[in-house]
């Protein structure tokens, strides 16, 4: 069984995260970037489902250069090789352009059995990618999953709601997206760190995808941030003295406050 | 020798462990004066991390020793000295004399389920009546056919109350001082062994630390690690790797100390003023920064003679002693500018302080490294 794991290199939520000011996109080169952890999940079911049968799994990104990181992570895991989808025109695609290009990679890499993404990203959290890249590839999508199973030609996946489970079956291959429930990701160890070195990675460029710069970037974006303001830091607290009347002053302002 | 980005990740990998597998558990196990190693073992197994430098043969990873400094580092950072510690044991203190001189049978046997975290190894060298001089032990190995019968006590032995074997040394002859000495692997299921009790220690309470006894237990003599007779001269060779074991982690204790600690001063107002603007507290903390890059300076180049095949016995005592000393002087320092609250046991600054004390004892005193330098530079002390 082959496997495609699409992941994203995200700025580290623990660090200050912020916009560029020039064209309101997402800041990656002033702080730290990672693997982005919840698609962590998704390169660990990836393993443990070619761990339990065979195959390989391919990890695949679109992003800068230092996006090269999140697909070294991968590898350290485990994962067999990587490609990574980087042109200066790529800069402020949105989840259509993202999708469009995810979609035409995996094309070119060979559509494999199964396509795993995490639910969304940690730094846009939109979630819709997964989606737009099952409709591109018209693959069965099962979003969600907080467990899989693949059995001959089908894959099994539930779905857990806030009142119900649900069980849902498609035929390979399909595109999954799983959850933070599914499983404990590994670390990468110290074989995985030494081995993931002289795994492939593959660097293509539009042109290796045969996209037009015009469909891709900035420019051809559906939505784009028209401003962004720093949240204002937090308001002292108020503090009540007691001169006796302290509770009936606590209740006023929780009442205020509309919590009681 | 300058780090690269396998040596990086590797850093951040175990930084990662530390603070998901490990930190979040600290407290309990202090709490408990106990940590569950065969609990913990084979998760540090699964990443590598207990076979670093030993053979993959027996499961280990074939990595250069500077993975083994890495690693001691990186565990600085865990919240309580005791795990470090006891890792310590297992892969720097209670293996290397085994990996080294013992045979394939014994390897297989004893060293592979260490690197696998199956099995937890303790060393026990130190006696009641005797530690820094290690040629007036007592505890005897007397041959009786293919076996050894084995009597004694040991002192101070850390993961005493949960190891599944010993690396003992012992007297297989009667030779007397540093003669007639060797190293035995001591199954802790073997009839006669018992832990006489678990001891209340000043810190590292998260590590088990116990005083044993050994009655009458028979061992096969194949037990006996290399060369019977040898013990001392191998148990020595052993002692080198586990102070360098010290200085690599005070390097990371007392940076991870310092960081935290610049951290609070620099929100703590005393004088309408951050107290990590006051230049003596700077000043103070900064000299501590430069003696830990100094220290870690030493440490690579530790690596580097080892890698070498250099001995090194003169920097491994020199290490030793600078380690136990930064801690002292770490520990102090930031516990003497966190004030009041570093004083609270709710502060880390306080179980810090405790633990470091250890550094300066354990695994050969301070003194006892001033004793090896001065005699090699021809002091005539006794
Ligand atoms: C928490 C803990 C864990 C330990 N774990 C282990 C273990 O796993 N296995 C093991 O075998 N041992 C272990 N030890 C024992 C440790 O190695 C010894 O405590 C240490 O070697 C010192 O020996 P001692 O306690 O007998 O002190 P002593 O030998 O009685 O020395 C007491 C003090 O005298 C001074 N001194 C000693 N010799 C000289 C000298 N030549 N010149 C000047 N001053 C001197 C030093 O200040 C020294 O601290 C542990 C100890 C502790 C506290």
């Amino acid at each position: 069984m082959n496997i495609v794991v699409c992941v994203k290199h995200v700025p580290d939520a623990q660090s200050e995260r912020t916009f560029n000011d020039s064209d309101n996109t997402t800041d990656r080169e002033g702080v730290d970037g990672l693997l982005s952890e919840l698609d962590e999940y998704a390169v660990e079911e990836a393993l443990k489902l070619v761990e339990a049968s065979e195959g390989e799994v391919t990890v695949l990104t679109v992003g800068p250069a230092g996006a090269a990181d999140a697909l070294k992570k991968a590898l350290q895991m485990g994962a067999h090789k990587a490609v990574h989808v980087t042109d200066d025109a790529i800069h402020g695609s949105d989840a259509p352009a993202t999708s469009l290009l995810l979609a035409k990679a995996i094309e070119k890499i060979g559509t494999p059995d199964v396509v795993i993404t995490g639910m969304a990203s940690t730094d846009g959290t939109m979630g819709v990618v997964p989606a737009m890249l099952a409709e591109r590839l018209n693959l069965p999508m099962v979003t969600y999953a907080s467990q899989l199973t693949i059995d001959g030609s089908a894959v099994t996946a539930r779905r857990d709601g806030d009142t119900a489970s649900e069980t849902i079956e498609a035929t390979l291959p399909a595109l999954v997206s799983v959850t933070d429930q599914i499983n404990e990701p590994r670390y990468p160890s110290f074989k995985g760190i030494m081995a993931a070195k002289k795994k492939p990675v593959e660097t293509w460029g539009l042109g290796d995808l045969g996209v037009d710069a015009g469909q891709v970037g900035l420019g051809a974006a559906w939505t784009k941030v028209d401003s962004f303001a720093k949240r204002p830091p937090r308001e002292k607290g108020e503090i009540v003295t007691d001169e006796g009347d302290g509770g009936t002053k606590l209740a006023e302002f929780l009442a205020s406050r509309k919590f009681i | 020798m300058r780090l690269n980005d396998d040596h990086r990740d590797f850093t951040a990998m175990v930084h990662n462990l530390v603070a998901t597998e490990i930190n979040p558990y600290v407290d309990q196990w202090e709490r408990d004066g106990f940590f569950p190693a065969h609990e913990l073992f084979p998760k540090l197994a699964a990443q590598g991390l207990l076979g670093l430098e030993y053979p993959a043969e027996y499961g280990g990873e074939d990595a250069g020793h500077i993975y083994s400094m890495l690693a001691t580092e990186a565990f600085g950072r865990v919240h309580g000295a005791g795990i470090p510690m006891a890792i310590g044991v297992q892969t720097n203190m209670a293996t290397p004399s085994l990996a080294r001189y013992g045979s394939d049978d014994l390897k297989r046997r004893y060293l592979a389920p260490a690197i696998a975290g199956t099995a937890v190894a303790a060393i026990a060298v130190t006696e009641p009546d005797t530690g820094s001089d290690v040629s007036a032990l007592r505890t005897k190995a007397v041959r009786d056919g293919d076996d050894l019968v084995i009597t004694g006590r040991k002192m101070y032995i850390t993961n005493g109350t949960q190891a599944d074997w010993l690396c003992l040394l012992a007297r297989t002859s009667d030779e007397g001082g540093h003669r007639g000495m060797s190293q035995i692997i001591v199954p802790t299921d073997a009839p006669g062994f018992s832990v006489a009790r678990k001891l209340d220690k000043l810190g590292n309470r998260v590590s088990d630390t116990a005083e044993l006894i050994l009655d009458e237990v028979r061992v096969p003599a194949t037990n006996i690690i290399g060369t019977p007779g040898r013990g001392f001269q191998q148990q020595m060779q052993q002692f080198i790797v586990e102070r360098m074991f010290a200085s690599y982690g005070a390097v990371g204790q007392c940076e991870y100390a310092l960081e935290r600690t610049r951290e609070y001063l620099l929100h703590r107002h005393t004088f309408g003023k951050p107290l990590a603007s006051k230049q003596y507290v700077a000043f103070t903390l900064s000299e501590l920064t430069a003696r830990v890059e100094l220290l870690r300076s030493h440490n690579l180049r530790v690596v580097e003679a080892l890698d070498a095949g250099e001995d090194i016995i003169r920097l491994a005592t020199i290490a030793k002693l600078e380690a136990g000393r930064l801690l002292r002087d770490t520990a102090d320092a930031c516990l003497q500018f966190h004030g009041g609250v570093g004083y609270m046991e709710e502060t880390w600054t306080a179980r810090f302080f405790r633990d470091a004390r250890l550094a300066s004892i354990g695994g050969g005193a301070d003194e006892v490294m001033l004793q090896v330098l001065a005699r090699q530079d021809g002091y005539p002390i006794d």
